[in-house]
């Protein structure tokens, strides 16, 4: 086992060099020099001069590479052009509302696509089968923003039951911080309960095609417990890496449901930054985003053979 | 009832081709026939209802929302389309070559294209986006690098499992070049994986288009997009719920028939996931 997650670990560090690399890169490649973008219209060589030395930006493309992780390492992201605050700052102020969101999401999305996915494998091929994949299939062709947009309408212009827009950190509402969570949350678990509901279903159809279940049905073991005890944790597994990569990808969509909600998370605060070429910010969130999603899945991989013990390598 | 489900089955490909027909179609007619110019102002009728005149009523410039969406149509299918296009050539030339060539090349080649993977579509797109700038060619280039990644380990995969067949020693031994065996003999049996996902790619790329429109990152005004439409629309909610409706189910109809349809091109291509999803 220890041997497994040292493997897994050690697998992680040139993806994570390499996303480094490659966010470093992207900023790198827009035209023009950082610190002249960074100056707009102020025209003073001396100061220019003054930037590029204090960036390293008068040194080689390799040279920059190390200083900038160098500063990454010791905690310094850079500072914001735009807003004139240390980027990790930003980081740190906005993140809380984005995983608040993601995880409330996928929390929400596993609740309710598990048993429908392990529901419809049990009833595959039959009517509440093909209502389950339908129904995914629907869910999954809804955009997010379009159905926050339309949760605003229904529940904030015309119900007048919940806030449209805004939020409220838990420090200062308290429970009433949660009002604000609801409508986005909704909108982002309804393609995520289809993605999960899927996989859950695939899985636990190939579950239900080995031997030991037909030998637990044989046994006289009721339905409900060939499914609970012997279907749902060995076809969790799979599901689980979905849930994985479900929560990265949220982590990068957070800027499309963030914007429609106004909400102060770190994927709206990526695309003002994109809007106001605000290029420390962007590459501090772009950064971050795609360690996590990196994270999320060592994770998941770290779990993985606790629910498939066949994976102790 | 073996038949039952088999007959659903046919029937969601068939609603799914009828839908991306339909989508195919209007994406092609836009160009030289819409009920109204989709940029043409008319101040007096601003938020006008659905009506005979205006079947989807109007925007807040008074411009007939059903022409735009047809036009939407035009530019999301193009964009998309370009880009699934961009990605098959440019995975499937770098995977299927690292995955025949194998060695020390195709083990660096794996590492970046896993790094690469390791960022999240949409986030690689905004981020190369941010480099090239928002235009509809730029939509194009973000959506077909950010989908060369997986592209390309499918091609590799499928290269790596046929580079030892026999068909594919003898060529070699035959003397033929790497390049021809490679075109001839490795490729042709790419296709039907790399088909497969380009479907579900189609999808994706959509979605992430109307999603880069909607946060004005996309394809820029006055062109009309789908995401733009809604991220324009939805200020005016509480007094014309329609310039978000019409868009909005025009995008959910166009996901709903591209993956009907790529289900059921998957069963019917790749019989091993028949009785799945």
């Amino acid at each position: 086992m220890l041997s497994y997650i040292i493997k897994r670990i050690s697998m992680a560090v040139p993806t994570v060099f390499i996303v480094t690399l490659l966010v470093f890169g992207m900023i790198r490649a827009i035209p023009g020099d950082p610190a002249s973008l960074m100056l707009g219209d102020l025209n003073d060589p001396a100061l220019l001069q003054q930037m590029r030395h204090s960036f390293g930006l008068d040194q080689s493309i390799p040279a920059q590479f190390v200083i900038w992780v160098s500063h990454l390492l010791s905690g310094d992201f850079g500072m914001s052009i735009v807003r004139h605050q240390p980027v990790l700052e930003l980081i740190r102020e906005t993140f809380p509302v984005t995983a608040e969101i993601v995880l409330a999401a996928t929390f929400l999305a596993c609740l309710i696509a598990i048993p429908a996915g392990l529901f419809a494998a049990w009833m595959q091929n039959r009517r509440g089968d093909l209502a389950v994949v339908m129904g995914s299939i629907m869910l999954v062709s809804i955009p997010s923003f379009w159905a926050g947009i339309l949760l605003i309408w229904l529940f904030g212009v015309k119900l007048h039951l919940l806030p449209t827009f805004g939020y409220q950190p838990f420090s200062q509402a308290g429970w009433g911080s949660f009002k604000y969570l609801v409508l986005p949350v909704i909108a982002v678990a309804l393609g995520e309960i289809a993605v999960v509901t899927r996989m859950m279903r695939a899985s636990s159809i190939e579950v239900l095609r080995l031997e030991y279940i037909a030998h637990a049905r044989a046994k006289g073991l009721s339905e409900r417990r060939v499914l609970l005890r012997h279907t749902l944790p060995n076809a969790f597994g799979p599901t689980l890496t979905v849930i994985g990569l479900v929560l990265g990808h949220l982590l990068a969509g957070g800027a499309v449901i963030e914007t429609v909600f106004t909400l102060p998370g770190m994927g709206r605060l990526l695309v003002e930054s994109i809007y106001s070429r605000d290029y420390p910010v962007v590459q501090g969130c772009l950064l971050v985003i795609a360690l996590l999603y990196v994270l999320t899945n060592l994770v998941v991989d770290l779990l993985y053979p606790i629910f498939d013990p066949r994976l102790k390598l | 009832m073996p038949s039952s489900p088999k007959r659903a089955r046919r029937a969601n490909l068939v609603i799914g081709a009828v839908l991306v027909g339909l989508l195919l179609l209007i994406a092609v007619v836009n160009l030289v026939y819409t009920p109204y110019g989709p940029l043409d102002v008319n101040i007096h009728a601003r938020y006008a209802p659905p009506s005979l005149h205006h079947w989807f009523g109007t925007d807040e410039f008074g411009r007939d929302i059903l022409s735009r969406i047809m036009s939407g149509a035009g530019v999301s299918t193009t964009v998309s389309v370009c880009s699934v296009l961009f990605a098959l050539l440019a995975g499937t030339s770098i995977g299927a070559v690292c995955g025949y060539a194998g060695g020390w090349f195709d083990r660096l080649a794996a590492m970046l294209i896993d790094a690469l993977m390791a960022f999240p579509g949409l986030l690689l797109a905004l981020g190369i986006m941010t480099v090239v700038g928002p235009s509809k060619w730029g939509v194009v280039i973000a959506l077909g690098l950010a989908y060369t990644p997986s592209v390309s380990r499918i091609a590799r995969g499928a290269a790596l499992s046929l580079r030892q067949r026999d068909y594919v020693v003898a060529s070699q031994t035959m003397g033929n070049s790497g390049a021809w065996t490679l075109l001839r003999h490795v490729l042709p049996h790419c296709v039907a994986p790399l088909l497969v996902f380009s479907t579900s790619l189609f999808g994706s790329a959509l979605l992430a288009e109307s999603a880069l429109s909607f946060l004005g990152l996309g394809v820029p005004a006055p062109e009309p997009t789908w995401g733009g439409m809604l991220a324009d629309g939805r200020t005016a909610i509480d007094q014309a719920i329609w310039v978000v409706l019409f868009p909005g189910a025009a995008i959910s109809l166009a996901l709903f028939g591209i993956n009907l349809f790529g289900d059921g091109v998957r069963d019917l291509l790749d019989p091993r996931m028949k009785g799945g999803m």
